[in-house]
């Protein structure tokens, strides 16, 4: 899609009306032409599986929306992801009508969409997270995101501000050939769900299009802490082991280092986590000091779940 | 998936892997049970016992010598539950009880889909669930009532917009969620395939019966269809029997809210530009960044920021032709056709009757034929209608 024209289409059809988000035609603009200037350091998703490996611990990845509750604070709250030992960072760009995610994650999607983050703004986000670490890191975003910035310009400016893998929540296989396409075309790693009910046969299309590592959801259901881990978990990620030797990370309703260590146990390279630190943002939204610690602790707390006593 | 659900660009299955295998056995049962001879007559019959069908097919002879064409009602209003929305919801009930389902979730707007399901939860012993936003749960407190009656449980949705639009994010998360046991009957032909198609079959006896009606009392076509268009079922359900008839204009009547231009419209195939909503792909209201906006129309019906992907087809491909209509346009469509029928309108339906006004006083239209469906009665607006018009009830 031509997005200049696609900008000239959609101007005057938005105005103020309520519960519209901040129009980004601006930051777009501002973006434009700045990127390429970047000399980005990027560790890939291989290196960093096999890193771990070599350490015999499991990876751990925290969620985060980005500019969730504000630009600036939220790229602190990475900072501390990052030094309270991310081993890369799933970062989410918000979107209007989640479908997949539960209320912690929509009431981000909300507090940063209200702060005025926009797609272009996204990808900042994301240069400024790459002036202080080169783990990678993996965009979780809905089609429509892609789609109306234009395929091809959304990858390439993902590749430009500097990521390594993304993921459409909303987009499986069947709609994914542009996709994958402009992914290949950048460099970039397609990443797909996978989850209880997916079939063998099913799991064999999704791998032949995925990279980077299959994103295994451990619940049916919407994103969100759940309090207990099913016990099929540990038998999908088995089964799932048996068809692919691509890295599985376990997602989706994981809130405590116990289900973190029971999921690497069961033959998953790491665990995504996202609601448990969303809901520390959330609660603690009047006091950035305590904010930052909580959210630093969490993460050290995580990460020690993935390590080799841990898990042996 | 068998089909791609694809109608040219538009539709398809933009949803998480998560609801894949569910849509896979959707469309599994609905291929199989649509050839299905039980499942048809079972069908048949609560359309004409328990639904009212068929419905007739009207001369309004008082409209029709004040605007000087011939003027047909398809009279879906007086269809149990007061709507065409109940052809769906038995087609779909049934598919779900035959699939073994134990449970129907479904989204309501204004609350006309909620009570269409509702009634069929309880005519088919199937416990029902439907989620509606807070908003509308406070704006239609009735149709809250009647769908409690009928036994169905209401779930408020507070997140969002809390209106439709978040309705349905809500009804799709719940199915995620319960995949095995639920069935998510979706009121109209959109989301992700096989529901515009599957939603589509359901409505089309609307089509069938105006068509053999027109030719029993006109010996010829009509010289155009109107319907109004939400997210799009009684417009395609009327449409679909007369596609292949090119000499028949196919116009569907959008909810312009305060006009086109204003920012606060529902006209989306009027003014919205292409992109993925509920799990398929067509027009949608939406920011330059593709955050879906929120839509306004007078009619609860018709306040939907997206629409159904056949009809950006027949948009694209200049099948059918797509006009909006004012709140205050669809109020006057609303006056007209009580004084002078007799008949009260659902504010949706009054979209299509202040436009067949339009056409018909064009010059070329003189003399025309036309078939207006009217896809559901007004009881439900009179509060709102009486507020507009300044009146106290």
């Amino acid at each position: 899609m031509n997005s200049e024209e696609d900008y000239k289409n959609s101007k005057g059809n938005y105005n103020n009306s309520k519960g519209n988000y901040k129009n980004s035609e601006e930051d777009y603009e501002n973006s434009k032409g700045n990127s390429d200037s970047l000399n980005i350091r990027v560790e890939s998703y291989s290196a960093m599986f096999q890193r771990a490996k070599e350490k015999s611990e499991g990876v751990f990845i925290p969620f985060i929306v980005a500019g969730d509750p504000d630009f600036e604070t939220s790229l602190q709250i990475v900072r501390e992801l990052v030094e309270g030992g991310a081993d890369a960072l799933e970062i989410g760009f918000p979107f209007s009508d989640p479908v997949a995610d539960g209320p912690t994650v929509q009431s981000a999607d909300i507090r940063s969409l209200n702060a005025g983050m926009t797609t272009a703004k996204g990808f900042e986000f994301i240069r400024k997270i790459r002036e202080f670490t080169s783990i990678p890191i993996g965009l979780l975003v809905y089609y429509n995101l892609i789609y109306k910035m234009g395929v091809d310009t959304f990858y390439e400016n993902a590749r430009k501000s500097g990521v390594n893998g993304i993921l459409a929540a909303d987009l499986p296989p069947e709609e994914a050939g542009d996709a994958v396409k402009a992914a290949e075309k950048n460099g970039l790693n397609q990443i797909f769900l996978a989850a209880e009910t997916t079939s063998n046969e099913r799991l064999q299309e999704i791998i032949k299009l995925c990279s980077g590592f299959l994103y295994v959801v451990s619940v049916m259901g919407v994103t969100g802490a759940r309090s207990e881990m099913g016990t099929s978990t540990v038998e999908m990620v088995g089964r799932m082991r048996s068809h692919t030797k691509l890295p599985l990370c376990v997602g989706f309703g994981i809130s405590k280092p116990e289900h973190i260590t029971e999921v690497i146990k069961a033959g998953a390279n790491g665990a995504i986590v996202g609601s448990i630190l969303i809901d520390v943002i959330a609660e603690n939204l009047g006091d950035q000091d305590i904010l930052k610690a909580k959210i630093r602790e969490s993460c050290r707390e995580m990460k020690e779940a993935t390590l080799k006593d841990q898990i042996e | 998936m068998i089909m791609s659900g694809k109608f040219g660009r538009y539709g398809g299955v933009f949803v998480p892997e998560l609801l894949i295998p569910a849509l896979e056995e959707l469309e599994g049962a609905f291929l199989k049970y649509r050839e299905d001879k039980k499942f048809n007559k079972e069908l048949e019959y609560y359309l004409q016992e328990f639904a009212g069908r068929p419905t007739s097919l009207y001369f309004a002879r008082n409209l029709s010598e004040k605007w000087g064409c011939k003027v047909y009602l398809k009279r879906e209003d007086m269809l149990h539950t007061g709507a065409h929305k109940i052809n769906n919801t038995l087609g779909q009930g049934l598919l779900a009880k035959y699939m073994g389902k134990e449970r129907l979730i479904a989204e309501t707007g204004a609350g006309q889909h909620g009570i269409a399901t509702a009634v069929v939860g309880a005519l088919l012993n199937i416990p029902t669930e439907v989620y509606m936003g807070s908003e509308d749960v406070e704006r239609q407190k009735l149709n809250v009532f009647r769908m409690e009656l009928s036994g169905a449980r209401v779930l408020s949705v507070d997140s969002g917009s809390r209106t439709l639009k978040d309705a349905i994010n809500q009804a799709f998360r719940d199915w995620i969620t319960n995949v095995d046991t639920t069935h998510y009957l979706i009121g109209s032909t959109m989301g992700p395939h096989p529901y515009p198609t599957m939603v589509k079959h359901f409505q089309k006896v609307i089509g069938r019966e105006t068509k053999e009606q027109i030719l029993q009392k006109e010996g010829e076509l009509p010289d155009a269809v109107i319907a109004c268009v939400g997210g799009g079922s009684n417009s395609i359900g009327i449409f679909s029997e007369f596609i292949d008839d090119e000499e028949v204009e196919l116009i569907g009547v959008e909810g312009g809210g305060e006009g086109i231009g204003s920012g606060r419209t529902g006209a989306t195939l009027s003014v919205g530009t292409e992109g993925i909503l509920h799990g398929s792909f067509s027009y949608v209201l939406q920011n330059f960044d593709g955050q879906i906006t929120e839509a306004h129309s007078v009619s609860a019906g018709l306040d939907y920021p997206g629409v159904g992907p056949e009809h950006s087809y027949l948009k694209i491909t200049g099948r059918a032709e797509y006009v909006a209509i004012t709140n205050k346009e669809a109020l006057r469509g609303f006056e007209l056709l009580s004084k002078y029928e007799g008949i009260i309108p659902a504010l949706e339906s009054s979209h299509a009757v202040a436009y067949a006004e339009k056409y018909a006083k064009m010059k070329e239209n003189r003399g025309r034929s036309i078939v207006v469906n009217l896809s559901g009665r007004g009881d439900k607006d009179m509060f709102l209608v009486a507020r507009e018009m300044g009146e106290k009830i």
